[in-house]
């Protein structure tokens, strides 16, 4: 993971909005070609953080490089897909004219639509799935189409990373299924670099390489095998959750069945966890290292 | 058949060939224009509630002119001007926060009839500010409304896909670089003038069914923002040219057939549109 391989860099980035801090201290790397995730609780500043990679929330330290330059220099470069996309939208545009406008959005200026652009348009919305929609208006399409509408508006201008906010949720199975696998499809054919804000990890977890997560009012990164650990998790979401492994490999993120009911979830909100004293933070990151042994030791020194 | 003979007025050739008749005609096409292209956007954005406020936040400017002996029409345009660029500075969103534009509004219209009432001429010209007098537009007017669609035009075609960009998704233009910021505030002005221009035809309190309503009945028919726009236009110039040519024939206030036109027309769409998804 050096600097020249890796797509996102943050160093000692924090932010606060309305004179909150939202977090602090984000030190990590995230590598060229992987398919990561950044997971925290609600309002642990998962968006924001997508929006600081933009360059549309200033840091108040520290520093954000996005593709090489300081974030929201190269945005062009990068696809973005917000949490349900167009979802107020009451006008007559068509999924293709939308998925276009990923082509020409920005432009000032009279440029009529040229056949190559139609057929990048296409190209795009072919390889969503959506290719027999384009003529659609968007209004009319399911939250999932929409959504796949929005990925092939993201893709059609060829960008090296792409980002995108919430994918699956409001998604019924099938659908997320379908999103997952573009996903996966788009980091194996073009080793595009991809990063999605999730809550559930679930459905992602075979495409995935690691993960920032927002645990302590501090981001860090890790690789997959890393994050998926129960008592990590468990503290990560306040409620429990169990890592189960098939005899296939594959891992799965579980709630048990019921809470029980004299437990006090061992959870922090983001506001507090964001106080918390910086070696605590540190010695949290020497432990990461130290494989999973250190993870116990992270649930207890942070209370 | 006779009783219908009887209700028509015996002098409505006479009526059709006066010059105020002239200039109605030619109001009507310019605001048909501008009222036709602006409401798509305004449909787009989820900002038609800001557009209705916006034509009475102009109210209390309206009668301030007549009381202050200046044009109604800068009057109008001033405050609604005023009132576009604190919505549009506030942000998107804000055009749709309705409790807060809809308390401005009721504000405003109480402010316009408190300036009416301090003089008598104001007072006369406030049922034509309120429901309009596309019968009395002067020939200096008809220049500047065409002057308005001529900027109106010009702007639109520099600014059409970055501000057709931000009404889609305003978070994915603005990460890709579209200033979302201005494209609203200049949604906002424009706007303002859309609706200085054709507060003549039908007044504040029926703006709506010029700007609003020809666009909502444009979209169920058509599948592209240009071909909407175009048809939006067709109906407001069939709704005020229906509403001229009816009004001379019948004794009824061209404002009123104006509106049931539009309304009409939007009633057919919608039923038909209907109709044809459940069949």
């Amino acid at each position: 993971m050096s600097k020249d391989t890796a797509a996102i860099v943050f160093h000692d980035a924090s932010v606060s909005l309305a004179g909150r801090t939202i977090w602090s201290r984000g030190n990590f790397e995230i590598p060229t070609g992987s398919v990561s995730a950044i997971v925290g609780t609600n309002g642990a500043g998962k968006t924001t953080m997508m929006k600081v990679e933009l360059g549309l929330i200033p840091l108040k330290t520290g520093t954000v490089k996005v593709l090489g330059a300081d974030a929201g220099t190269h945005n062009n470069r990068i696809g973005y897909v917000p949490q349900n996309y167009a979802g107020d939208i009451d006008s007559n545009l068509t999924a293709g004219q939308s998925v276009l406008l990923g082509l020409n959005g920005t432009r000032f200026g009279i440029h009529p639509i040229t056949s190559k652009q139609r057929e990048r348009a296409y190209q795009a919305m072919e390889f969503t799935g959506m290719a027999d929609k384009v003529d659609v208006p968007l209004s009319e399409l399911s939250g999932g189409m929409r959504q796949r509408v929005a990925i092939a508006q993201a893709l059609v201008g060829k960008p090296d990373l792409l980002m995108l906010d919430e994918p699956l949720a409001n998604l019924d199975l099938a659908s997320q299924r379908e999103t997952v696998h573009v996903l996966a499809r788009l980091n194996r054919e073009f080793g595009m670099t991809i990063q999605v804000v999730a809550h559930d990890l679930n459905m992602l977890l075979p495409i995935l390489n690691g993960a920032v997560y927002l645990l302590d009012g501090h981001p860090h990164y890790a690789r997959m095998n890393e994050v998926l650990d129960a008592d990590l998790l468990t503290h990560l979401y306040g409620t429990t959750v169990q890592v189960v492994t098939t005899p296939q490999g594959d891992m799965f993120v579980t709630p048990t069945p019921d809470e029980p009911q004299d437990t006090t979830p061992d959870t922090h909100s983001p506001a507090e966890a964001a106080r918390f004293h910086n070696h605590v933070h540190d010695d949290l990151r020497r432990d990461n290292t130290s494989d999973s042994s250190g993870r116990n030791g992270t649930g207890s020194s942070i209370q | 058949m006779s009783s219908l003979e009887s209700l028509i007025q015996s002098n409505w050739i006479d009526i059709l060939s006066a010059p105020f008749m002239r200039n109605a005609f030619a109001a009507g096409l310019c605001i048909a224009i501008a009222a036709g292209v602006m409401g798509y956007f305004t449909i787009a954005r989820n900002s038609t509630f800001a557009a209705h406020a916006l034509a009475h936040i102009g109210l209390p400017g309206a009668t301030g002119a007549v009381l202050l002996g200046l044009p109604v029409s800068l009057g109008l345009g001033v405050f609604a001007l005023g009132g576009a660029l604190v919505i549009g500075a506030l942000g998107k969103r804000a055009s749709q926060r309705e409790i807060a534009t809809g308390t401005v509004l009721a504000f405003a219209s109480g402010l316009g009839l408190f300036f009416a009432r301090l003089s008598s001429s104001a007072s006369q010209q406030m049922q034509a500010i309120l429901f309009g007098s596309i019968l009395t537009v002067t020939d200096d007017q008809i220049i500047g409304f065409a002057l308005f669609d001529v900027v109106l035009l010009t702007l639109l075609s520099v600014i059409y896909r970055p501000l057709l960009f931000s009404s889609l998704d305003e978070q994915v233009a603005q990460a890709k670089g579209v200033p979302v910021g201005l494209m609203n505030v200049l949604f906002m002005a424009i706007m303002a003038g859309v609706i200085t221009v054709a507060v003549p035809a039908v007044g504040t309190l029926l703006i709506f069914a010029l700007v609003v309503t020809p666009s909502a009945t444009a979209n169920i028919i058509t599948h592209s923002p240009m071909a909407s726009m175009v048809c939006a236009s067709v109906i407001c110039l069939v709704s005020i040219w229906g509403g001229l040519l009816l009004s001379a024939l019948f004794p009824a206030p061209p404002s009123f057939i104006i509106v049931t036109i539009s309304t009409l027309l939007w009633l057919v769409a919608k039923a038909t549109h209907k109709a044809r998804l459940h069949s």
